[in-house]
């Protein structure tokens, strides 16, 4: 059953079922760096994977679909920002408020939209390298939109490490009174991260159902929104892990389906387990080893208020 | 010289509280200014107005000649204006450099120049003697070198007039010294600096001009070369004070406390105190002194029982208690360094939390006797002159020194026979830091033991009859305070070693 073409057909299945994981942890890691903890994602996830395919459906243009989806992330993490930077109040709370909107309002608009069918987004075969033996298809038969995925990441890393924005969003998320007292506008990098964060996520949906399963259904996303915050922690607020890990939860999800298929007699509840399973050992270690390179931003989910001490 | 700063009539007010009352500063470019007031006096709130962190009421500023108005830190900052807060306000994450240029546009931006910004601080190091690894993680650093990298943070902006608000608080004799050090050359090469202090000596030592404040108002200005220790403290006070609670001679008693070889972790999981052993008899005050997280937590908490150490002992009257829990430890009074988050339940009432650790005492049946621990409540509050709205408002709408008395009445109201006191008067007003040492004193003339951790050497000097010093979880050396003397205290508490004499 390992044979060569199993495994590569896997590995490149992985990238597929990963990406939209990616674009969700992408998001995340960006909110969660400026210190904004946003449980949503589900929410926010299904919800661009509806606006995407409805859009795509009314207009013909798959990727006007994706902008939408970006777009209506955007309008949800607003809320939550909004709720978390301007009123201060619970993160936690908000975000599932976002979680079950998003459920619920999908849901009784989605309804019209079950098989509908959508203009989709397509692999295309980049010449010369598509043909390689085995690494031509696990690299380079993809989407646009998963390549897209990859860069934004290495955008990601670039911008939280390497320019004064991310030392302001980093400080803001560690510790906004040092930020504030040098003049940084916590409240705007807030807000900043966290749309931005939103409008990723949603993109994340609209992959979901433009370029993955295409189709719609209610609920589809399916628990991605949870595993993508799990990612967040498992790759340490870093981008560039976020790609292993996506890619590697993903080829869990895949391979849970293809060792059923197989009859291999594990049963998947077991597979969908092993994300969480790993995330929580990965939290263990980051735990036991407190290194400061995998800890969470310090002021994760604390509302800033000026002046207020403690 | 010419006015570089003037600050005409500033009145800011909390709600129904005016924290600063038609105050007036003049500072002259060149001289350390001395802003000099007892804690809640309203020096860092007025500050805080200067550097844009609060808009003020009423009154104007005029920085270099022009009447200006700091919306936030930001505007206050490019106009040339620079401030340590007295808690840090660095990244720990971090590294010296980021948490420098942090809010700074180097001339790549949005990239950080990194050639540039060394460039620039190696020529800043030089100018001022301030030496700082740049590519160290913040929270590797001592204080001291975190202090030097927020005024580092602020030079690199070409501040010209720099506020320090209490900086000493956290630092070593030697640290400050340097420090002071530091801030003279800084004058000479024509930086203004406003040094907020409540302390008179150093206010004496390091400033030229000193303006005193009390209750947010101005009490006036004076040249430090023309003043005195008793003057400014009458300034400050509002009447002459006597600032002395003096120890009587007590015959000491049989030993109540004795700590043997004591390891403890602190919460990362290292050891903070590392072999810690001494005693303490009927009658005595055993002061340790040292810089604040060198193990006096971790070791006060290894006593109180909230800390089970890793090895070693601790017996009470001769009786292991190692092992046992708070409530076993009954003759144990703990006044903790942390006095909301350990001596009280912030959002209790007063009487609630008088009674915390007696209210078995008070129980009827199923439910407590309210009516006989109010009356216990308000008789302790009488003793200790708490001042409360009421018995029942919550705690934490008591202030710092009333709360201070609070949980002295609770802890000292059971006759113990040991009383914990960690920095006891950290952050209260004259008249509070003299009642607390008064009451420390008082129950050890009654035969109690004390066990007094503080960073403040003063009090320590003032009130111990033993000395010893803790420094990073290890105790160098126990002196008798007849013999240890300031010079030696301060050595030791920087991590010097003791030295056969």
């Amino acid at each position: 059953m390992l044979d060569v073409g199993f495994v590569s057909s896997l590995l490149a299945s992985s990238i597929r079922a990963g990406t939209p994981l990616l674009y969700a942890t992408l998001g995340e890691t960006l909110t969660e760096r400026s210190g904004i903890l946003n449980l949503g994602v589900e929410g926010i996830m299904i919800t661009g994977a509806f606006t995407g395919f409805a859009v795509s459906v009314l207009t013909g243009n798959p990727w006007l679909g994706v902008l939408f989806a970006g777009f209506a992330g955007m309008a949800l993490a607003f809320i939550h920002a909004f709720f978390s930077v301007t009123l201060k109040a619970n993160q936690p709370i908000t975000g599932l408020m976002i979680v079950l909107l998003g459920l619920g309002i999908t849901g009784f608009f989605g309804r019209s939209y079950i098989g509908e069918v959508a203009v989709y987004i397509n692999p295309i075969h980049i010449p010369h390298l598509s043909t390689l033996p085995y690494l031509g298809e696990i690299l380079f038969t993809h989407d646009p939109l998963a390549y897209i995925a990859v860069i934004l990441a290495a955008v990601l890393w670039f911008l939280l490490f390497k320019t004064r924005y991310g030392l302001e969003i980093i400080a803001t998320g560690e510790n906004p009174e040092a930020a504030d007292s040098v003049g940084v506008d916590v409240d705007r990098v807030r807000y900043i991260c966290t749309l931005m964060g939103g409008f990723l996520v949603g993109i994340g949906g609209a992959y979901l159902s433009l370029a993955y399963a295409k189709l719609w259904t209610e609920g589809m996303t399916a628990g991605r929104g949870w595993i993508s915050l799990a990612l967040v922690i498992f790759s340490g607020w870093m981008p560039q892990r976020a790609v292993l890990g996506a890619y590697l939860f993903g080829g869990l999800d895949v391979l849970s389906f293809k060792l059923q298929a197989i009859g291999v007699g594990i049963p998947y509840h077991f597979m969908k387990m092993v994300p969480y399973v790993v995330t929580i050992v990965v939290l263990l270690f980051s735990v036991i080893r407190k290194r400061a390179a995998f800890g969470a931003p310090a002021a994760l989910g604390i509302p800033y208020v000026r002046g207020k001490k403690e | 010289m010419e006015t570089i700063l003037e600050m005409r009539n500033i009145v800011k007010r909390f709600e129904d509280v005016v924290a600063n009352d038609h105050v007036n500063l003049e500072v002259r470019k060149g001289e350390i200014h001395g802003l000099l007031g007892e804690n809640g006096a309203g020096k860092t709130t007025l500050m805080n107005v200067l550097y844009g962190i609060y808009q003020p009421d009423e009154g104007e500023i005029i920085f270099e000649g022009r009447k200006v108005r700091f919306r936030n830190p930001r505007d206050a900052i490019s106009a040339g204006i620079g401030m340590v807060h007295q808690h840090f306000m660095l990244v720990p994450r971090m590294n010296v450099l980021q948490n420098v240029i942090l809010g700074y546009r180097t001339p790549s931006d949005p990239l950080i120049n990194h050639k540039w910004v060394e460039s620039k601080v190696e020529e800043l190091s030089e100018k001022y003697g301030i030496d700082i690894a740049l590519y160290e993680v913040v929270m590797n650093l001592s204080v001291g070198e975190e202090q030097r990298v927020e005024i580092l943070k602020a030079l690199f902006r070409d501040v010209k007039l720099l506020i320090l608000d209490e900086p000493t608080a956290v630092l070593t004799p030697q640290e400050v010294d340097s420090l002071f050090y530091a801030l003279k050359s800084m004058t000479k090469s024509g930086l203004t600096i406003i040094f907020i202090t409540h302390k008179l000596k150093e206010a004496l030592k390091v400033t030229d001009k000193i303006t005193v404040l009390r209750k947010g108002k101005n009490v006036g200005t004076v040249i430090t070369a023309e003043t005195s220790e008793r003057e400014l403290a009458r300034m400050m006070v509002g009447r002459d004070v006597v600032m002395d609670v003096a120890k009587p001679e007590v015959k000491f008693g049989k030993e109540v406390l004795r700590v043997e070889d004591l390891w403890v972790k602190d919460d990362r999981g290292g050891f903070a105190v590392k072999g810690v052993s001494f005693s303490i008899r009927e009658g005595e005050i055993f002061g340790i002194a040292g810089v604040s997280g060198n193990g006096q937590k971790e070791l006060e908490e290894a006593i109180a029982g909230l800390r089970t150490p890793a090895r070693g002992r601790i017996l009470l009257n001769g009786k292991d208690i190692t092992r046992l829990g708070v409530e076993k430890r009954e003759e144990i009074a703990y006044v903790p360094e942390d006095r909301i988050g350990v001596g009280l339940a912030p959002s209790l009432s007063v009487l609630e939390n008088l009674m915390l650790k007696d209210f078995k005492k008070y129980r009827k049946g199923l439910v407590l006797d309210y009516e006989k621990m109010e009356d216990r409540a308000k008789e302790l509050i009488e003793e200790f002159s708490v001042k409360t709205p009421s018995l029942h408002s919550p705690a934490s709408t008591l202030s710092g020194g009333n709360i201070q008395r609070l949980i002295l009445a609770r802890e000292l109201s059971r006759s113990p026979r040991l009383i914990i006191a960690s920095q006891p008067t950290r952050g209260l007003d004259v008249a509070g830091i003299d009642y607390v040492r008064r009451r420390l004193v008082e129950s050890a003339a009654k035969g109690c033991a004390v066990l007094l951790i503080s960073e403040d050497l003063d009090e320590i000097f003032q009130i111990s009859d033993r000395i010893a010093v803790i420094f990073e979880g290890d105790i160098r050396g126990i002196m008798d305070r007849k013999e240890a003397d300031y010079e030696r205290v301060g050595y030791l508490m920087a991590g010097g070693l003791e030295v056969a004499v």
